[in-house]
């Protein structure tokens, strides 16, 4: 039961910037089809990064789904988010065979440098640092997942001069964005 | 002649591996045109420890290399297609000649892994080329009956893949016993056990196999559709499968009044949101429903009242994945292997301190030292074997000792283990029995729905008195309590999970009993794992003092001037091994 993951007040003052009308398709789509509040709920988080409270308001009224049902469903699922993440999740995979080659070493390293705990967004916004189940590479255990790259064999050491390659990358990339 | 084809392996472990650069290399070669070859690509052949994998077809049959990576490729692709030679030593694989990884393919008979690593899974083609929809058309042409179909199966002795092992044959006939108008199919892609990748492997590797044993599936009960449930994390594998089903309804393989018949079959993907316990066949239904995925109370069963009411039928993947390859061969050819009560093959996931982690597919029957040893090519850096975990955090540990057991459902189940899905993690002396067992119940707890009390209290209970034990903080009779509450939930929870939960205690504590022992009266961790029971010193013959420690403890826990011998204050040392990690003299010694 992931009751710890309710969105604080701070945070539901963002949401009020979401912009609804993203959702028509979405709502359009599934809105009377049965048994389709979990596809609804991925396709809000995949346009916010999250799940804000007004776009799950507008999926009752589209759907006649109780708000309160729909809280349930999205408090159920590990994959749902109440609060904003950053722009970059670290995925560090804890399934067993990372265990067993000590992912913890790779998760203590990434917090004593990002300053966060297990499931935390660093105050810049930039990173999230997440556990999960399992990434299925178990082979190359064990591993990280940093945005859509996968990266193996890793130790703390190893993790922590990826995460400082690409917070550099980030660095010089943003100038030229700013332009 | 015949065009030379070079094939990269791209299956995801491939691609974390770094196949999708090797890929991109291949092609700045091919646009140079200093060598002229066909690119392709295909899935993983679970070869995963030698990942990036790249295969070679000319006129010298077909060689596949591993390691190769971005770097590496350019020059055994030169060497192979100017110079023509072959690289024995970091091939993995060559037609007719050995090479020194021969002993991961031995032994291995691939049914439903037929086609996995052998054709371009995003390719109907190759997928027809290599008999895919023979099965259905064939049943369909010949207007095979339906109770003939449910005989073959269980003729065939195949037994449900995902870990429960129950007999196909059966569960098809209740479903098909029971009259509706509408019944669904359902393919149980939630592979949740964290170290389990075989339905991975099967859904990105050859799609269509799973696809057509879910049409004689549908065929058999009388059912019209079919739904896929496969977890969110396998975007790879969802891809492909919409891809193939895509492909499938637009040759007309899929669909309405399938090879003229009055059969229609439709098949959609429905994505899973991260939630172990969905596994579970009710707790799945509840989710492909739209509702929290919490289990119900069984009968009735599926195959009575299961999606929308409607009387369904659930199997896994792999299990889908037989279905085609038993009706093309018969049930006698897939009978012929296994044992008395367990036929045909497993597929399985080796990983953890193994040489050759990797997917492998065996006949039942084989020991779990034939897997590790021959297959596996034994443990990482040749330390000793402790134990296998076979089932995830539903199964529990096989000590060393029981290696000779064989793998069928009887005798994995006689260990107090079970087979399970699939998964086995391999581990050796550095770990730590009650920290294995934790992580699972860990990961139980978490997962659990809460729906029953004994799930959801006896399982925080329980992770509560084994983190205490880790800690040093252990009492006389945690024990039993951990024995008595271990039972108590087994007995008293609605679904597999709760009903699991506690294994992986119950089989440490059955066969790694000293150890928890040792954590608890001697306050010691055998394995060195535990870290608040682990004491920090110096040796001071080997110590240099180069003061590299002291600088790095974090609690100044570290006395020593340069060129002086270090110690170390126990009082204020909070075992976080830092000094250890980072002494280049091995003077830190750890008990």
């Amino acid at each position: 039961m992931r009751i710890t993951r309710i969105a604080e007040t701070k945070e539901t003052i963002l949401a009020v910037d979401a912009d609804l009308s993203l959702m028509r398709p979405l709502l359009e789509k599934y809105g009377k089809k049965p048994g389709s509040l979990i596809p609804l709920l991925q396709g809000t988080q995949e346009l916010y990064g999250f799940l804000p409270p007004d776009a799950l308001k507008a999926i009752s009224q589209a759907t006649g789904i109780a708000p309160a049902d729909i809280y349930g469903v999205a408090t159920f699922y590990a994959q749902f988010r109440l609060s904003p993440v950053g722009k970059n999740i670290i995925k560090v995979c804890h399934g067993t065979a990372c265990h067993v080659q000590n992912a913890n070493a790779i998760t203590d390293a990434l917090k004593d440098y990002l300053g966060v705990n297990d499931g935390e967004t660093t105050t810049d916004g930039e990173f999230t640092l997440e556990s999960v189940a399992c990434l299925g590479c178990c082979s190359l255990a064990p591993v990280m997942m940093i945005g859509e790259n996968t990266y193996g064999k890793l130790n703390g050491k190893s993790a922590l001069k990826i995460l400082k390659e690409i917070k550099s990358q980030l660095l010089t990339d943003k100038p030229k964005a700013e332009k | 002649m015949k065009k030379t084809k070079v094939i990269v392996g791209l299956g995801s472990c491939g691609i974390a591996a770094g196949a999708s650069k090797t890929y991109n290399v291949l092609e700045a070669i091919l646009a140079k045109g200093e060598m002229d070859f066909e690119l392709a690509r295909t899935s993983c052949i679970g070869m995963c420890y030698k990942e990036p994998l790249v295969e070679i077809q000319d006129e010298k049959g077909k060689i596949i290399y591993g390691d190769m990576t971005a770097e590496t490729v350019e020059g055994i692709l030169k060497s192979h297609l100017i110079d023509g030679k072959i690289d024995l030593n970091k091939a993995v694989f060559a037609e007719e000649q050995k090479t020194p990884e021969d002993s991961f393919f031995e032994g291995q008979v691939k049914i439903a892994l037929r086609n996995c690593g052998y054709m371009d899974p995003e390719s109907l083609d190759e997928a027809l080329q290599h008999d895919a929809y023979k099965a259905i058309k064939q049943i369909i042409q010949s207007n095979r009956s339906q109770e003939d179909i449910i005989q073959t199966m269980i003729d065939s002795g195949l037994r449900g893949r995902g870990g429960g092992g129950f007999p196909t044959g059966l569960k098809w006939k209740f479903a098909y016993q029971n009259e509706s108008k509408q019944k669904y199919i359902i393919c149980n892609a939630d592979e949740g056990d964290p170290g389990a990748f075989m339905d991975r492997s099967l859904l990105e590797g050859d799609p269509h196999a799973v696809l057509e044993g879910m049409m004689v599936g549908g065929y058999t009960i009388g059912a019209s559709q079919g739904v896929i449930y496969c977890r969110a994390e396998y975007p790879l594998a969802i891809k492909r499968l919409n891809i193939a089903i895509n492909q499938a309804k637009a040759k007309g393989l899929l669909g309405e009044k399938l090879f003229e018949s009055d059969f229609s079959f439709d098949i959609i993907v429905k994505e899973g949101a991260g939630a172990f316990v969905c596994g579970e066949e009710t707790a799945l239904i509840a989710s492909i429903e739209g509702k929290r995925g919490m289990p119900r109370k069984r009968p009735p069963f599926p195959a009575v009242s299961g999606l929308w009411a409607k009387p369904t039928n659930i199997n896994n993947v792999e299990t889908w994945a037989n279905v085609p390859w038993i009706i093309n061969h018969g049930a006698e050819a897939y009978a012929a292997y296994g044992t008395a009560k367990s036929k045909g093959t497993k597929v399985f996931a080796l990983t953890g301190k193994i040489k050759h982690g990797g997917l492998v597919e065996v006949p039942m029957g084989v020991t779990i030292n034939d897997i590790i040893y021959k297959l596996g090519g034994g443990i990482q850096g040749d330390k000793k074997f402790k134990a296998v975990q076979l089932g995830g955090p539903s199964g529990g540990c096989i000590p060393a000792e029981l290696g000779d057991t064989i793998v069928d459902y009887d005798s994995v189940n006689a260990t107090g283990a079970i087979m399970g899905s699939g998964g086995m993690v391999v581990m050796d002396e550095s770990t730590c029995m009650i920290d294995l067992a934790k992580f699972f119940l860990n990961f139980t707890q978490e997962e659990s729905c809460g729906k029953c009390t004994f799930c959801r209290v006896g399982t925080k209970r329980m992770l509560e008195m084994l983190e205490r034990i880790t800690d040093g903080k252990g009492e006389d009779g945690d024990i039993e309590k951990l024995e008595n509450l271990a039972h108590q939930i087994k007995n008293n929870s609605l679904c597999g999970l709760g009903q699991t939960a506690p294994n992986p205690v119950l089989t440490t504590l059955k066969y790694f009993r000293h150890e928890y022992e040792a954590h608890i009266y001697d306050k010691k961790c055998p394995a060195k794992v535990c870290k608040p029971l682990l004491t920090y010193t110096i040796d001071p013959e080997k110590c240099t003092g180069c003061t590299v420690c002291a600088v790095k403890c974090p609690t100044n826990a570290i006395d020593g001037s340069r060129k002086q011998i270090h110690f170390i204050n126990q009082e204020t040392c909070i075992h976080c091994g830092e000094c250890y990690n980072v002494c280049k003299f091995e003077a830190v010694m750890v008990d």
